[in-house]
Formats: structure tokens, C-alpha cells, sequence
């Protein structure tokens, strides 16, 4: 069973991809990968809200990274100590799946790496990271869709044959453009999530003292409730919850969204390229990278990535997953014991197809001096290289259609070399 | 004429269904040049308040198909059964035939279970039952009206009337019919021809029991030693028309219950062209005069519930009443005094001419408030978030999903009562309307832009705080989360 047409309603393409047994005749390959008789498969994790790279990877030997953090400052003697890398970085604690992955060669983590963007608003970071392009605002297609036809130059291509496959409901610009897009959404919606409802917390106090004081109640009773053990009652799957937000629910929606992406990518005449987002990552206030806020996210980021592993099966020595974020955080704690918007951060390569176990890095530094603008980790790789290096060397995308369509403008760019196994 | 960007916005959201994307008369620039005229000028637009929808059936036509589906039903499932009796009966006595009829019933079943694209979708494999349907139909011609009208301050009315009159789809799958029927038709007409309606409508009589209400000493009351049920009555008083604890007593809400004996609907067993449908059966009518609210009335048949129906129309107590509900509903849960005073006397002089109340309330001062008072009831929020991102065509089953989790579930109201128009009320599911609100932006987060649903929605209404937090939200879906909650959009 094939679906005709790509712009089912949310629930019939749903039941349509998990009602029948069959998935579709999927006649897209990389097929210059094929005919080296792989059949790769690439998975994009859009990570909304600016993930704070130094908290996930931290640069434990820097000698200026104590002083930096202090008290909120990953380390090898922590109470929870930070899982070591390579001898200078080190992995958060929560993130006890990949650090595995990584023992194993099959992680790989790129740092102070940054897409061309350098300003500071998640929408706009979002749309240079989503689009490819160098500047906001340019383009309603995103690399990873025009990826595709660089992968089919030709014009009689089927056209079935080049579907990307999203996750979530919504879709993200990553993967919109010419060639079809098949989404999937999980029955449960991702939850509110604490930031959000601590966001909307702050302007209700600003604005209106009564509906602060509500939520404020209703928060409290949310609180005492779960502390009770009396669960969130859904009325059906498709429903949100009574109450949201909490870390369980996140973990949940992470790990079926991500798991459900790699079934798909999995089967034999599935889909090869896909793409979700998971939001969450702006951590202003509190942040909690040891024990709070952005480990909890971590470690459901952590399970979404053992899950994809699971879920691939045979599949997974031949997949690359790329977790990247819009830009990274300021280098010091603010006011507030969180992070203000950054520029460079983490970029995150999973998957058996990779030659992993290092942590890549021509790493800047950071004193005063050293930072971007005296306040950001200065990025250093640009991270269309990474991408540019495995579209090129996993999928086999040509490397002037790179250049000139997928990352429109990078040719002094160069793909990184040497990421796969 | 000085244009009143912020007036503009709130009056859209205080008379109306919110500022909507793509408006040609409904948006915050189109009403500012004269926000209060904008409004007053929804009540000229043609046809404003009817629903014309082909595919809807009248309530007698929506009640038979339900009837004649399930007794069609019936039969098949009596049919199956005795099948079923037959062949194990045959089996029993060692019939050769049984054991192939048997063995046939297996292989269909085995084949059907085998068929290999079989998608196990309820939606396919079991049809969406009758009444269901029904519900839907009715519902999608309500929710669209509401978000796709210009400014919808009529359609406000209509909610409010409806809600007035409530009837409950768990007593009749005629209620959505019956907003059509009773309320629609008047809403810019006389309170006395809605009430009259309203109270005669099939489903009415239904959801507050008249149906089956015998008059004791009726023909029907001596024979089967059934009678009165003064439910209907009661409400109408109660709630319908004078209000509680006014001007009547336990004895009129007796005596108004034998007038309106014999009020009741045609059965459809008997009555397959008529059935669900009023009628005036005198043999259930309790005969003789009545007397209520002091003045007596000759029993004329069906004549005599219309007459008390009409009194109690034109009563000052109902006056008062529904000019109450009316300014609580639109402006305040403690209306001012000399709104509801005005109200109250616009109705008296114009004979409930409810297009004249709709006028007074727009052009009283007291009706423009400078800031935002009232909460948004569940579905009145629902409809102005897709009216705001430009959705036309909602998903409608989600909707009516997300305004029964809020507590308003639509044409369901938990007593006659009608749903509150208390903002106490509503504030406790403020943490349900954040799902709610987050379940709506993953839907529309990747057609709209955050900024350009504030300009639409709020314009010069969102204070500085809610631009700041929208625009530094940290993803698209955040940004609408946050502006749908923000409280210049919870409130009207």
C-alpha cells in the first residue's frame, strides 16, 4: 500500500503508516551508495532552542573552564563526574547511551563548531541552520530536502522515489522543498514544556496578577499530584494530558518519536533520509547541566539515541544520525544560574556507519580573549563542513551540488573528510 | 476620524470571534476607523446568523434516519442471531448441511482476517455510527460559521442564545438541528418567537421531559395512571424567562406544567414521515383553566401554553433577566448597574425586539471598558486562535476534542443551567488550555510566522511584555504557545 499523495491528513497518514503491515516502495536510494552496495541512512535531529554545548560536552582540562563555570562546571571529580572523552573534553553524565557509543567508535562530537549564522534570535538561527542558507528569512526549502535532488540530478526521476520523511507534527523547514515530504506524527504531542509554562508564568506576573496566581495554583497542584503518584489521566492517545511537562513525558515523546524514525529508516524499502526536532534547549534561568533542567533533557536525548540504535537493528552500521542545534550559549552563567543566547556549541554525529570515538575540535579557547565577542565560545568549524562532509562521503551527494544548491554559497566550505568508517 | 488600532482589537475580541487573518471587515485595521459602527453593522449583514448548509437535514428528518438506522439494525443483529441458533441447532442433530455452513462462515472470516493491506482503521472497517455523524455534521457547519464570518458578533449572539435555551445532545441527537431551528431564525428577532420556538422545539421537550408529561385528569393520565412532570416548566420560569426566586411559586410552576400537558413528538415507529416531529396530543393535556403568576387561562388546547408562553415573554422580571445574562456574557461578570438598567428598559419598550437589545449593548459606554474583563469561554478561545493563524478549514473532530477537555464540550451542557458565564469558572482550566494551546501550535507552527499573529490578533492590544516573550521564544511552536495564552488573548 502506497499513499498517492503526501498531503494526507495528520491521523489517516498515521494510521496508513502503521495500519499496513507493507511500507511504501520506496524507490529512493543514494544510488551512487548503492552501487557501492551500501544503503545508508541519515537521520537529522534539529535541536530547537540552542543547546548549550559546553554543558553537553565540557572542556574538562581547559584550565580556564572552572573558573568559567564554577559550581555549575561538568567534571571528571564531580559528584556525578562527567564520563571522559579523550583526555580534554568530557560528556554529561546523563548521557550514558552515547557515551557507549562512542567507546565503541560510533559516536563523534564536533566542537565549537557553528553554522554562518551570528546573531542571536532562535527563529532566525533556526532558519539558517534549517535552510542552508548563509542568511535569514532567504528560502522556504531546506538543505536537507535539496539534498535529495542532488542525490537524482535526473528530471524523469519517479518522483515517489524521493521522499523525505519527517517526524513530528510539525515539519520542520529542514526537509521542505520540491521533493515529496512524508511526515509522521506520534500520537502523543510533544508536552509543554517546563520552560514554556515558566515562560508563560513570567508574563502572566507582568501582566495580569490573577491568571498568575491561577497558574501558579494549578502548577502547585500539578506538583503535589505527581509527588502523590497520581497519574496523568489521558482521555485517549490523541489528546493532550491533563497536566504536561513533565521530564517523563518528554523522555516518552523523545524516544518514540526517535525510535519511530529509525523503524522507518530501518525497513528494507523504507525511507533513507528523515528528520525531527525535539525543543526545549533555551536554558536561561536554573539551567541544572549536573542534576537539573538541561541534564533531564539530556538524558532524554540520551534514551532517543539508544532507541534509534535499537530500532535500526542491522540498519545501524550503515546510519549516520547528525543532532545540531541553531547556535550555542554565552560561556559564563548569567544572573539567573542559566545561559543567554550564544554562537558555537556542540554538533552531535551518531550512528555504526561512522568512525567514531573523537571528539573533533581545533578548540579556541577560553579566556576573555579567546571568546566570540568576549562572551561566546568562538566557533571555529563551520558546521555546513560536517554536514557537507557526510552528505558527500554517507549519501554519496555530489559535491558541487553541495556547494551550489545545498549550501548555497559555502564552497570555501570544504567538507570535512574522514568522518565515516 | 481618528483611527482606534487598540479599541478596534479589543471590541473584536469583546463582540466578536477575535481579529481573523485574511479579514476583510474583521481585522483590527478594517473596524478601527469606527470600532463600536463595525460592530453595530454585523447585525445588517444578510442572512447573519443562518446557517445554509444542504447537507444538513431538519431535526423530525435527523431523528427518523437515526430511528429507522437502529430498529434496521436490530433486525440484523436478530437475524444473525437466529442464524447462529439454526446452525449450532443443526449441528447438534448432526446435519451435514450445518457443518458446511459452519465451515463457510470460517473461510470467509479466515479470508478477510488474511487480506493483506487490510489497514486496521476504525474509521474504515466500522462506520462512523449515525447519531455520530450527525453531531459532526452539525458541528463542522457551527465551527466553520464561526471561524471564517468577518466579525461574528452575531454568531456571538447566537452562542449566546444557544446556550440560554441549552438542550444536550445526550438527550436528543436533534440538538444541533434545533440551533438552527429555534435559536437561529431569531437571534435579531423577538425574544417572545424564540421562546415560543425554543420551548415547542422536539428537542426541548426531550431534553427537559415534557414529552412524557401526562396531565393527571387528561384521558391519557386516567387510563395508564401516569402524570405531570414539571421539569420543562420549571426551566422555562427558572431559567428560560423570569429567573429564579422572582415572582413565582411552587404552585405556578404546577399549574404551568398541566398547561403545557400534551406538548410532546410524534413516536417514529408509528409515523415514518412525521415522526420526531411536535405535536399538541390533547389526549395527554390536562384539561380546564390554570392559573399562574396571578392571571388565569382558559384551557384552549395547545393555545394555552402559547398565551403563558407569551406573558411570561413580556414580563418585566424576564426583561431583567436576560438584560443581566446578555451584559454578564459581553461585559462583565458584575455588570454595571445602568447597562443592565438600560437593557432591561430597551427590552420593555421595543417588546423584546433582540436586535434593539444587541444595538443598546454596543452603544452603551458602559460596554467599553478600557481594559479586557472577561476570560474567553473554551470555545470562544478555540475559534479565535484559528481565526488569528488563518486555519479555514479547522480539524473540527479535534476541536470538539479540545472543548470538551476545557470543560464546554459543545451542545453538552452539565445542567440546563447552560455553561457559565462566571470567568471564576473557566480560570481553573488554565493549565488544560496550555495542552491545548501547545497541541494547536504544533499544528500551525509551520505555515505562520509567530510576529505576524500578534499584528493579527492583538496589534496595539499586546502589551510590550507579550511582543518581547513571543519574539524570544525559543521555537516557533513556543511563540504560539505563548501568544494564544498570553492574557490579551485569553481575555475579551
Amino acid at each position: 500500500m502506497r499513499p498517492q499523495t503526501s498531503s494526507l491528513h495528520a491521523s489517516t497518514r498515521r494510521e496508513l503508516l502503521l495500519g499496513s503491515g507493507v511500507l511504501f516502495a520506496w524507490a529512493f536510494v543514494p544510488r551512487l551508495a548503492r552501487a557501492e552496495g551500501r544503503d545508508p541512512r541519515f537521520l537529522t535531529i534539529v535541536l530547537r532552542g540552542a543547546l548549550d554545548g559546553l554543558a553537553a560536552v565540557a572542556p574538562v582540562s581547559d584550565p580556564d573552564w572552572i573558573k568559567l563555570r564554577g559550581d555549575s562546571a561538568l567534571r571528571l571529580d564531580g559528584k556525578l563526574p562527567a564520563l571522559p572523552l579523550d583526555g580534554f573534553f568530557a560528556l554529561n553524565p546523563a548521557m550514558p547511551n552515547v557515551h557507549k557509543l562512542y567507546q565503541e567508535g560510533h559516536a563523534t562530537i564536533v566542537h565549537a563548531a557553528a553554522s554562518p549564522y551570528r546573531e542571536r534570535s532562535h527563529f532566525d538561527g533556526q532558519d539558517v541552520l534549517e535552510s542552508g542558507l548563509a542568511r535569514p528569512g532567504a528560502a522556504d526549502t531546506g538543505w536537507l530536502n535539496r539534498a535529495l535532488g542532488g542525490l537524482e540530478p535526473s528530471p524523469d526521476a519517479v518522483v515517489r522515489g524521493r521522499k523525505v520523511f519527517a517526524v513530528g507534527p510539525v515539519t520542520p523547514l529542514l526537509v521542505r522543498g520540491k521533493a515529496p515530504v512524508l511526515s509522521w506524527s506520534p500520537p502523543r504531542l510533544p508536552p509543554v514544556t517546563e520552560e514554556t509554562t515558566m515562560r508563560l508564568l513570567d508574563l502572566y506576573r507582568h501582566t495580569d496578577p490573577t491568571l498568575a496566581q491561577v497558574l501558579e495554583e494549578r502548577l502547585g497542584l500539578a506538583a503535589i499530584a505527581k509527588a502523590g503518584g497520581i497519574a496523568d489521566k489521558k482521555p485517549n492517545d490523541n489528546a493532550p494530558g491533563i497536566q504536561g511537562g513533565g521530564i517523563e513525558q518528554v523522555r516518552a515523546y523523545f524516544a518514540e518519536a526517535a525510535g519511530t524514525a529509525a523503524k522507518f529508516l530501518a525497513a528494507p524499502d523504507g525511507p533513507r533520509v528523515g528528520a525531527l526536532a525535539f525543543d526545549g534547549w533555551d536554558t536561561h534561568v536554573n539551567e541544572g547541566a549536573v542534576n537539573g533542567r538541561l541534564a533531564n533533557l539530556l538524558g532524554a536525548l540520551d534514551g532517543a539515541i539508544a532507541a534509534i540504535k535499537t530500532n535500526m537493528g542491522d540498519a545501524w552500521s550503515e546510519t549516520v544520525v547528525a543532532l545540531v542545534t541553531e547556535f550555542g550559549r554565552t560561556a559564563r552563567i548569567n544572573g539567573n544560574e542559566g545561559t543567554d543566547h550564544g554562537t558555537a556549541t556542540v554538533a552531535l554525529l551518531a550512528g555504526g556507519a561512522l568512525k567514531g570515538g573523537r571528539v573533533i575540535a581545533d578548540w579556541p579557547g577560553l579566556k576573555e580573549a579567546d571568546l566570540y565577542e568576549k562572551r561566546d565560545l568562538k566557533p571555529t568549524t563551520d558546521l555546513r563542513a560536517v554536514l557537507k562532509g557526510v552528505l558527500h562521503d554517507h549519501l554519496r551527494v555530489d559535491e558541487r551540488a553541495l556547494a551550489a544548491d545545498v549550501f548555497p554559497g559555502s564552497e570555501s566550505v570544504t567538507p570535512m573528510a574522514g568522518l565515516l568508517a | 476620524m481618528a483611527l482606534d488600532l487598540k479599541g478596534a482589537a479589543i471590541a473584536l475580541h469583546r463582540f466578536g470571534f477575535g481579529p481573523k487573518a485574511g479579514a476583510t471587515t474583521g481585522s483590527i485595521a478594517a473596524v478601527a476607523a469606527d470600532p463600536m459602527g463595525a460592530i453595530l453593522a454585523d447585525l445588517d449583514v444578510p442572512n447573519a446568523g443562518l446557517i445554509t448548509d444542504p447537507k444538513l437535514q431538519s431535526s423530525g428528518a435527523e431523528n427518523r434516519a437515526v430511528y429507522e438506522n437502529n430498529a434496521a439494525q436490530l433486525a440484523q443483529n436478530k437475524l444473525e442471531r437466529k442464524r447462529k441458533e439454526m446452525a449450532q441447532a443443526m449441528a447438534a442433530a448432526g446435519s451435514e448441511n450445518a457443518m458446511e455452513q459452519t465451515a463457510q462462515d470460517k473461510s470467509s472470516d479466515a479470508a478477510k482476517d488474511a487480506k493483506p493491506d487490510a489497514p486496521p482503521n476504525p474509521a474504515q472497517t466500522k462506520p462512523v455510527p449515525l447519531p455520530r455523524q450527525i453531531f459532526l455534521d452539525e458541528a463542522r457547519a457551527r465551527i466553520n460559521t464561526a471561524v471564517n464570518c468577518e466579525i461574528g458578533f452575531v454568531e456571538r449572539l447566537v452562542w449566546f442564545w444557544s446556550n440560554h435555551f441549552c438542550v444536550s445532545f445526550d438527550s436528543t441527537v436533534m440538538a444541533g438541528a434545533y440551533e438552527r431551528e429555534a435559536i437561529r431564525p431569531h437571534v435579531l428577532g423577538r425574544f417572545a418567537d424564540m421562546l415560543q420556538a425554543a420551548e415547542a422545539h422536539p428537542a426541548m421537550l426531550l431534553y427537559l421531559d415534557n414529552a412524557m408529561s401526562i396531565g393527571p385528569s387528561s384521558v391519557a393520565g386516567i387510563n395508564r395512571d401516569r402524570g405531570l412532570n414539571e421539569n420543562l416548566a420549571r426551566e422555562i420560569m427558572e431559567l428560560h424567562t423570569l429567573g429564579v426566586r422572582t415572582v413565582y411559586t411552587q404552585a405556578d410552576v404546577t399549574n404551568f406544567a398541566r398547561v403545557i400537558t400534551g406538548w410532546t413528538i410524534l413516536p417514529t415507529v408509528d409515523n415514518p414521515d412525521h415522526g420526531g416531529e411536535f405535536v399538541f396530543n390533547k389526549r395527554l393535556h390536562e384539561p380546564g383553566p390554570q392559573t399562574l403568576v396571578g392571571k388565569t387561562y382558559a384551557d384552549t388546547g395547545v393555545e394555552q401554553g402559547r398565551s403563558v408562553l407569551a406573558d411570561l415573554a413580556h414580563h418585566p422580571a424576564t426583561a431583567r433577566h436576560v438584560a443581566t445574562k446578555l451584559a454578564r456574557h459581553f461585559v462583565a461578570d458584575d455588570p454595571p448597574a445602568v447597562l443592565v438598567e438600560r437593557l432591561t428598559q430597551r427590552f420593555l419598550d421595543t417588546d423584546g425586539d433582540l436586535k434593539e437589545m444587541a444595538k443598546t449593548l454596543v452603544s452603551a459606554p458602559e460596554a467599553w471598558p478600557d481594559g479586557q474583563t472577561k476570560i474567553k469561554r473554551p470555545g470562544e478561545w478555540l475559534v479565535a486562535m484559528r481565526r488569528a493563524a488563518g486555519r479555514r478549514n479547522p480539524n473540527i473532530e479535534g476541536m470538539i476534542r479540545q472543548q470538551a477537555l476545557l470543560g464546554e464540550p459543545l451542545w453538552r451542557p452539565p445542567a440546563p443551567k447552560g455553561f457559565s458565564d462566571d470567568s471564576a469558572a473557566w480560570y481553573d482550566g488554565l493549565t488544560v488550555r496550555l495542552e491545548s494551546a501547545n497541541a494547536f501550535a504544533q499544528a500551525v507552527a509551520g505555515d505562520v510566522e509567530p510576529k505576524d499573529v500578534v499584528d493579527v490578533a492583538l496589534g496595539p492590544l499586546a502589551a510590550e511584555e507579550t511582543r518581547l516573550t513571543v519574539a524570544r521564544a525559543e521555537s516557533k511552536v513556543q511563540a504560539l504557545t505563548l501568544l494564544v495564552m498570553a492574557p490579551e488573548f485569553q481575555r475579551r
